[in-house]
């Protein structure tokens, strides 16, 4: 049984970050002699440390989960589902969220100094998969001085950095919760990101990644990686109802290159908004990592066989209206739990705003959630 | 809680400490009383997104999916049982989804309304329509029950497939019939079956 940790333990609370120790040996054979982590940690640490909840962000995301983004200044990314009185609360549990490895918000990516050569890796930044930045929470939750976690709780790339935990980690996951998310990156989800990752590159600002010492980084590619990728988190129905064929700001078309249609300006807002946040090189390290992800690959190409005698429970949510991982992928995954005889609940609810529909207010996620989550206490 | 009748029947002749899956689980409410009462491992298969929803929030490890397609992924004799209650007469092939849970559970509980029940016959022999009674409420062209079987229909299926009885029940109401009239007296059925 652990110790109960003080509350003034300085490795609990918003704002923190740790230099674990290497070598982190990585899929892809190159190893990282330190890794730096970025984490929040919110609630306490029960006395026999069963109430750990691990949060696993998305592609953009950070580990603001429940605070305000220190630059842009926005609440935390996913108030809705942790927070006194959510789901995942605070009061109850003692929640983590780090900051993935690639990331640009503090976790060693290709922004970071390389300890070696004293500036930025750029693109000597090993290329990374799923499955070494859950090593690397792996690595954090031992230094917090947790074993066991009562469940680890993510959407998108979150949800399948929960699968890489629940297949790497068996013994360490009591319950996985794995939103609108897939096993593995589809051809149509490899090929969007190919699309932003050379609009990126496209920039003759991107300098082969070698923009830090620059005043000008790739920042027109970061932003229409940013739109398209953008289109594939909505829906059809829902940009329809948002902004139809609507005019932006004005009587007629202008019959020139504005943005003369509401979408436009609110896609171009988005990649604007976007560059002033996230790094360009992780936008290409982690979109890398996710079109490297195919659980069933890294287990002898079953499915079922990364959760063969798992005895963590899993809970899967799908969106109706998510065509970035549609139903089908959760299907998928739900059916080789079945095959390994996993204990798992899977629902499609309906929701208007496609994939983002994981952080947006769909009322029936929070009750399923939170059902799941009570049921493993 | 009580549980409908054939459902308490169900409840009551699962062992303690089984694997159970059950099709069709609604809201969970079977399974919840074999959890709690008779501490099963109970996994349940449950086609609407509402009523897997309020058994997710009870709890329960159910997952949203259809009996004709979905059967197909859980290995053989997973369950020591698999239940369908009131879904046989629903499914668009009952002969698959029968072998299929034969399959997959070491023994098999069937529950269906009996289209041979008195009632059913006198409202089609002297009023020429199509029954609504309290077992089959619902009028001919909204119904769900696409192949309505009485219980010697249901008799003569599984022996043409030579699966053996463990056990029956009949049922009119809540009210229990025996004897060699049940498929005259009784409005619902169970059957225990095995391989």
């Amino acid at each position: 049984m652990l110790a109960a940790p003080a509350l003034d333990d300085r490795r609990f609370g918003l704002n923190r970050r740790v230099t674990l120790p290497g070598p982190l040996t990585l899929d892809g054979g190159a190893s990282l002699s330190q890794i730096e982590i970025a984490y929040e940690t919110y609630g306490t640490l029960d006395a026999d440390g069963a109430n750990a909840v691990l949060i696993c962000h998305a592609l953009t995301g950070d580990q603001h989960v429940a605070s305000a983004h220190p630059r842009t200044g926005k609440p935390g990314w996913w108030t809705r589902m942790v927070g006194e009185g959510k789901p995942i609360d605070p009061a109850r549990h003692f929640i983590v969220c780090a900051n993935v490895l690639g990331s640009c918000m503090g976790t060693s990516g290709p922004a970071s100094i390389d300890p070696a050569t004293g500036v930025p890796f750029a693109m000597r930044f090993p290329v990374i998969t799923l499955r070494d930045m859950v090593r690397a929470q792996a690595l954090l939750l031992d230094h917090l001085g947790i074993w066991n976690l009562a469940a680890v709780v993510g959407g998108s790339m979150g949800g399948m950095q929960v699968l890489e935990w629940a297949a790497t980690y068996p013994a360490r996951v009591r319950s996985a919760v794995v939103i609108a998310s897939a096993a593995r990156h589809s051809a149509q989800n490899i090929a969007f990101h190919e699309v932003g990752r050379q609009a990126v590159m496209a920039d003759p600002n991107w300098r082969g990644g070698q923009y830090y010492e620059s005043k000008e980084g790739p920042s027109a590619g970061l932003a229409v990686a940013r739109m398209a990728a953008h289109i594939t988190y909505l829906s059809e129905a829902g940009l329809t109802d948002k902004f139809g064929r609507r005019l932006q700001a004005r009587e007629s078309k202008t019959f020139g290159f504005d943005a003369d249609f509401q979408v436009e300006s609110y896609l171009r807002h988005q990649g604007l908004s976007f560059v002033d946040r996230f790094d360009a090189n992780s936008y290409l390290y982690i979109t890398r990592a996710m079109d490297y992800f195919d659980l069933a690959e890294e287990h002898g190409g079953r499915l079922a066989d990364a959760f063969r005698g798992s005895k963590t429970r899993f809970c899967l949510v799908s969106f109706d209206s998510d065509w970035l991982y549609p139903t089908a992928e959760s299907r998928a995954i739900v059916h080789a739990l079945n095959a390994s005889g996993a204990a798992a609940s899977f629902v499609e609810l309906s929701a208007p705003f496609g994939h983002d529909s994981f952080l947006l207010d769909v009322p029936e996620l929070f009750r399923v959630v939170d059902g799941f989550l009570r049921a493993a206490a | 809680m009580s549980l409908r009748p054939d459902l308490a029947i169900i409840a009551d002749h699962v062992d303690q400490g089984s694997r159970v899956l059950d099709i069709g689980c609604g809201d969970g409410e079977l399974m919840a009383s074999l959890r709690d009462l008779r501490g099963a491992d109970v996994r349940g298969v449950e086609l609407d997104a509402r009523n897997v929803s309020s058994a997710v929030a009870r709890g329960l490890s159910v997952v949203q999916g259809d009996v004709e397609t979905d059967l197909a992924y859980y290995p053989d004799k997973a369950f020591d049982y698999a239940i369908l209650s009131q879904t046989l007469q629903t499914a668009r092939s009952p002969d698959r989804v029968l072998s299929e849970l034969l399959r997959i559970g070491a023994r098999v509980f069937v529950s269906f309304p009996n289209f041979g029940y008195w009632r059913v016959r006198a409202s089609f022999l002297f009023g020429g329509r199509m029954p609504v009674t309290p077992a089959l409420p619902v009028s001919w062209y909204e119904t769900e029950n696409i192949h309505q079987l009485t219980i010697d229909d249901f008799r003569a299926f599984i022996a043409e497939r030579g699966v053996i009885v463990e056990g029956e029940w009949f049922l009119s109401g809540a009210r229990s019939v025996t004897g060699g009239a049940a498929n005259l007296r009784a409005e619902h059925a169970v059957f225990l079956l095995r391989k």
